[in-house]
């Protein structure tokens, strides 16, 4: 009788291997397990069995009847599994057409550095400061020790309304505005349009500057060593090499240049850099006294230094264009780019 | 500047190289733009000398000559007139090169042999001259390269010179400077002059009348001069530093002006009526004609020479066709004056003069050095052009021109502005290195007193900054300043603005910057009536052009144009936005009013192409878009009035937008005569925002919250027939404000128009209703329905569509 249930299994098991549809599985649940089936068969014949053997044939009935009832169950689920994916699979659609959103539009590039330029700033606690554009000449000029018929007034040509009013040729006449309303200390940055008579590859009628201002007590050039390169280097990334040259601006003294090691050829003098290997990116300076006097700051009590720098030019170093006028033209497809 | 690394060698010992001196001065402040390398444009042309010149059997214009270099004689036709035997001149020998890449070569011409060309100036590109064959000095040796005699590499380095350093306007102030780098000594020209026994003073005199204009006049005589070319060494100075060489006279006071930064005038003394030079300012209605031949009316206060009669010079700026230099001058009357900088200046620019000699003046020369350059240009001229310097100089000198002394420098305030420590005994030798004074004064002070050709240094922090300059900004250590912590200010509408990028962008905007500067014309292509302030721009004085000549007062024909032009490179669809600022009321205040704006402009497929879908964009599209931004801003209480709106819209197509009552903006689409005007076919719809007014509102909304209810809402729609006119805010209106506390929203899902009504339209209303506390019955909400319904047609006079 053994031997029979031995042979028996070994039958179900083959059959449950080579079955495939639901129907099959049920008809093999039906002729094994079913009231007239073949284990059951076996089963009801237990009588013929010896006394000594009944425990053991009794159990191993009893496992064969549980192994095939979970097979032929998991067989079974796998098998609904599979009709319901048929059917989710007629749905198949093409994913490689293109999507169906509204398509981002973007920032423009010179706005998108200005964010950039201003949130390093922020994080050295620089807060955001605002001036008119049209602006009176005195604060344009003469509050910066720009006096008329001053041979600096050359440096910046000058859009002019009336004699008295101009175009604002930089943005450094909103440090005298807050500095007449706000002591020090004081950490600020403004950002806006500016205006100068030009038109060329590299010069536009407005373009975009950011003049900082940090004063306080006991700020020396070190210091405004130590801002600059720490902005350049959060920029242009860490590897900037970076330089201070003496230069002039009446509303600073001691004035710097910052030049960047040429960011397209690093160095070794190309187009770009006029072979000097080295990029102008921003002037600075210790403020000058006569700034203070204006504004009735102690400057025996108080030293600063301001910075400024062109919008257009950092971002034409970054992203590789050559014509400043570009950024105006506004064409979609070129600010789609950015 | 242009400085030849030639002529700087006179007043300095240089070893670097120039790339190296190149980087020193810049790192010293002097930045070098550019280093040009002057080389000869020739090759294998000799020092020759001429045996015989004899006249060509068949050609008139043309000499038969032989020539020799030395160690052999050859045949030469040339064509020019000045020549004889014993001149020294250059000799291109077959297999020479000579400037545009000719080479020479044996040739034969009308018969005779020619074995190398003789060469003028012109022709080797060493000067002008083209009138002749050069003529060389007799003691060159023959044969000798033509290059090496006359030394004519030479490297010049482009120095841009700030406003400030005047003193580095010359090629001993440039020599200074590159002495204090380097550690070497200035070597300054001897200037030895032998006078004659005449004296000056009897001859001719100086009179100041404008003395706060000119504080300094000097003058010397010199007799019997001959006016010819320069010497060849000159002229070559002279190209280097981008000067034109005119005759001796001239060229040396434009030699010393560049060796000295002294500028200086010339005379012809026989035209100088009663022998008197007058320093006063131009009267009314004075002409005058300069050098250049120009006639010109001079502006009132212009500072003139003259002499007993009449102007002679524009002072410091250009000297007069009535008493220049000429070939038969024989008496010349040198000036070497010091002007006052900013009238220089002023006169300058009124006449657009910007003269070498206004350059120098306007910025501030050496007041001690004007004596100085007086008698070093009048010592040349007697050696180069043979004339006799009379006994004596004039040297008005009314007014005492200030110059700063004994200036206190605090060791400690050097320290505090720089931020490192710089020894007592560095501070004295940096300063000293460029020719300052410096003695001790009180405890950890100096007084310094600067040369009196730095013009720029007057106080304190002017000499720190000369310290820190030769001490090497590069040798300051970097830190960063301890300072306190403060309280940041923000700007509200800076937050916002970044919000509507980021806004706008996402809903698929590219911003845009466009000049806020433009045409005029914008108001009559946006048809604004004659009292829309928006028609009285911001003008400029000066513009680069009438297109660029007014400030903006929208922002919207900015896009418009934004969209022809995008739309002539083949983008027809687009949706872009600016924020930035209108300028109105030119006239009330002295400044105008700057408004903060922030407009947008929608045309064409609002999609690519797409298999999908396509639509286009319509007013609603862009309404859709404003109300994102109220959503976004918390803003609830905007409302868009149809009878307000603006004349470059579509009247039907367009509504102002209203804050409470204040309008902060419109938006619609672009009227078809807006459209015509600028030559596009496709609607535009644009909206403008003042942001100044939305910042506002901004900080002041308030959001509050309600719980939201567990129980389902009920539906029921209706629709209303109503008269065209009848807006559906007005349908809203009336709905809403019917007091029903179950009524919880209502939306419009349907507007119809066609033939199912004969009048009007149907507007299909969805109302919602739901209790806080219970799941509404049917009965219910059909009874508050109903109610809403029946008032909603007595209010109205709508009739339901079923």
């Amino acid at each position: 009788m053994i031997n029979e249930l031995k042979q028996l299994e070994k039958n179900a098991l083959a059959e449950l291997q080579t079955a495939e549809t639901e129907d099959q599985f049920s008809n093999i649940r039906t002729r094994y397990l079913g009231r007239k089936g073949l284990l059951t068969g076996l089963l009801r014949n237990i009588a013929q069995v010896s006394d000594a053997e009944k425990p053991l044939f009794g159990k191993l009935c009893n496992e064969l009847k549980n192994l095939l009832d979970a097979k032929i169950e998991e067989a079974l689920q796998r098998q609904a599994i599979r009709n319901k994916e048929d059917i989710l699979l007629k749905e198949k659609i093409d994913v490689t057409l293109p999507g169906n959103a509204i398509k981002c539009g973007r920032i423009h590039p010179v706005i998108q550095v200005r964010r950039e330029i201003c949130a390093i700033f922020a994080s050295f606690g620089f807060s955001v400061v605002e001036g008119p554009e049209v602006e009176l000449d005195y604060y344009n000029f003469e509050a910066l020790n720009i006096p008329r018929d001053h041979p600096a007034r050359d440096m910046q040509d000058t859009f002019y309304i009336s004699d008295n009013v101009v175009l604002r040729t930089h943005t450094s006449p909103v440090q005298v505005r807050i500095m007449e309303k706000v002591r020090p200390p004081l950490r600020i940055l403004s950002p806006g349009k500016v205006y100068r008579p030009d038109s060329d590859v590299s010069h536009t009628p407005m373009f975009h500057q950011i003049e900082g201002l940090l004063v306080d007590k006991g700020v020396s050039f070190g210091d405004l060593k130590g801002i600059l390169t720490a902005f350049l280097k959060k920029i242009f990334g860490e590897g900037t090499i970076l330089r201070f040259r003496p230069s002039f601006f009446p509303f600073t003294e001691p004035s710097a240049e910052v030049d960047i090691r040429c960011v397209m050829c690093g160095g070794r003098g190309c187009r770009v850099c006029g072979q000097s290997g080295w990029l102008e990116i921003l002037g600075s300076g210790m403020v000058d006294p006569a700034v203070f006097q204006n504004v009735n700051y102690d400057f025996e009590e108080y030293t600063g230094f301001a910075f400024g720098l062109g919008l257009e030019r950092i971002a034409m170093l970054k992203y590789g264009i050559s014509d400043i006028r570009l950024f105006f033209e506004n064409d979609i497809r070129f600010l789609k780019q950015f | 500047m242009l400085v030849s690394l030639k002529w700087l060698k006179d007043y300095v010992d240089i070893e670097l190289t120039p790339e190296e001196l190149a980087h020193k001065l810049t790192m010293a402040g002097l930045e070098v733009d550019e280093i040009k390398t002057i080389r000869p444009q020739f090759s294998g042309v000799v020092v020759a000398r001429i045996l015989s010149v004899e006249r060509h059997p068949s050609a008139d214009r043309l000499s038969l000559c032989s020539v020799s270099d030395g160690e052999q004689n050859y045949p030469v036709v040339c064509g020019a007139k000045n020549i004889a035997p014993g001149d020294i001149v250059p000799l291109a020998k077959v297999g020479a090169v000579i400037p545009g890449g000719y080479t020479i070569k044996p040739s034969v011409l009308r018969g005779e042999k020619s074995d190398g060309m003789l060469c003028s100036e012109a022709e080797l590109e060493i000067g002008d001259d083209e009138s002749g064959i050069m003529h060389l000095p007799a003691d060159l040796p023959l044969g000798s390269p033509l290059e090496t005699v006359l030394n004519i590499e030479d490297t010049v380095l482009d120095v841009n010179i700030t406003p400030n350093r005047s003193d580095c306007l010359s090629m001993i102030g440039i020599a200074r400077e590159v002495a204090a780098i380097t550690g070497k000594k200035l070597k300054l020209p001897s200037i030895k002059i032998k006078e004659s026994s005449e004296d000056i003073n009897s001859l001719a005199s100086v009179k100041i009348i404008d003395a706060d204009l000119c504080p300094r006049y000097t003058a010397r005589m010199i007799k019997n001069v001959k006016i010819v070319p320069s010497p060849v060494w000159m002229k070559a100075r002279l190209e280097a530093a981008g000067l034109r060489a005119i005759n001796n006279i001239v060229d040396i006071t434009n030699f010393v002006m560049l060796e000295m930064g002294q500028p200086l005038h010339a005379f012809d003394f026989r035209f100088l009526e009663e022998g008197k030079i007058v320093v006063r300012k131009s009267r009314a209605n004075e002409e005058f004609t300069s050098l250049d031949e120009k006639n010109r009316a001079l502006p009132a206060d212009t500072l003139l020479i003259c002499d007993g009669v009449k102007p002679v010079a524009i002072a410091g700026i250009m000297g007069g066709l009535n008493s220049e230099v000429k070939e038969d001058t024989q008496i010349v009357l040198l000036e070497s004056a010091y002007f006052n900088p900013p009238s220089i200046r002023r006169s300058s620019r009124k006449m657009a003069m910007s003269t070498d000699a206004a350059f120098r003046f306007e910025r501030g020369i050496d007041p001690e050095g004007v004596v100085k350059a007086l008698n070093r240009a009048a010592q040349l001229i007697a050696d180069i052009s043979g004339g006799h310097v009379c006994k004596n100089y004039i040297d008005e000198y009314p007014e005492k021109i200030p110059s700063a002394q004994d200036i206190p420098l605090r060791l400690d305030r050097i320290r505090r502005i720089i931020g490192t420590e710089i020894s007592a005994k560095d501070v004295a030798v940096i300063l000293r290195s460029i020719g300052m004074l410096v003695k001790r004064g009180g405890k950890g002070t100096y007084l310094v007193t600067p040369p009196t050709c730095r013009v720029d240094i007057s106080r304190e922090i002017d000499l720190i900054e000369e310290v820190i300059r030769l001490y090497g900004y590069d040798r300051v250590p970097v830190t960063l300043p301890a300072v306190a912590v403060t309280e940041m200010e923000v700007i509200p509408r800076l937050d916002m603005e970044e919000r509507l990028r980021l806004l706008l962008t996402g809903s698929g905007y590219t911003e845009i910057v466009n000049y806020s500067l433009g045409t005029p014309q914008a108001s009559d292509i946006l048809c604004l009536p004659e009292n829309d302030e928006r028609r009285s721009p911001v003008r400029i004085k000066n513009p680069l052009g009438e297109d660029l000549s007014a400030m903006r007062t929208t922002i919207i024909y900015g896009l418009l144009e934004t969209a022809k032009k995008n739309a002539n490179n083949g983008s027809f669809d687009l949706k872009i936005f600016e924020i930035g600022r209108v300028f109105l009321n030119p006239s009330a205040a002295e400044l105008p009013v700057e408004k903060n704006i922030i407009a947008g402009l929608l045309t064409g497929k609002m999609t690519d192409d797409f298999w999908d879908s396509k639509k286009t964009a319509d007013f609603y599209t862009l309404k859709g878009c404003l109300e994102n931004i109220f959503f976004d801003l918390k803003i609830n209480n905007c409302r868009y009035i149809s009878s307000s709106t603006e004349p470059f819209l579509h009247p039907g197509k367009s509504c102002g937008i209203y804050l409470n009552d204040e309008k902060i903006g419109f938006a619609g689409e672009v009227h078809p005569d807006v459209l015509g005007k600028i030559d596009l076919k496709n609607n535009l719809y644009v909206f403008e925002i003042n942001l100044d007014i939305l910042v506002a509102a901004y900080l002041k909304r308030n959001i509050s919250c309600h719980e939201i209810s567990k129980f389902p809402a009920v539906t029921r729609d209706a629709a209303f027939v109503i008269p065209d006119a009848m807006e559906a805010d007005q349908m809203l209106n009336i709905v809403l404000g019917q007091e029903e506390d179950l009524l919880e929203n209502v939306i419009i899902f349907d507007v119809y128009k066609g033939k199912e009504i004969s009048e009007g339209k149907s507007l299909g209303l969805r109302f919602s209703y739901r209790a806080p506390d219970r799941t509404l019955t049917d009965l219910e909400a059909n009874a508050v329905h109903d109610r809403i319904v029946q008032n909603t047609v007595n209010l109205t006079g709508a009739k339901i569509r079923t």
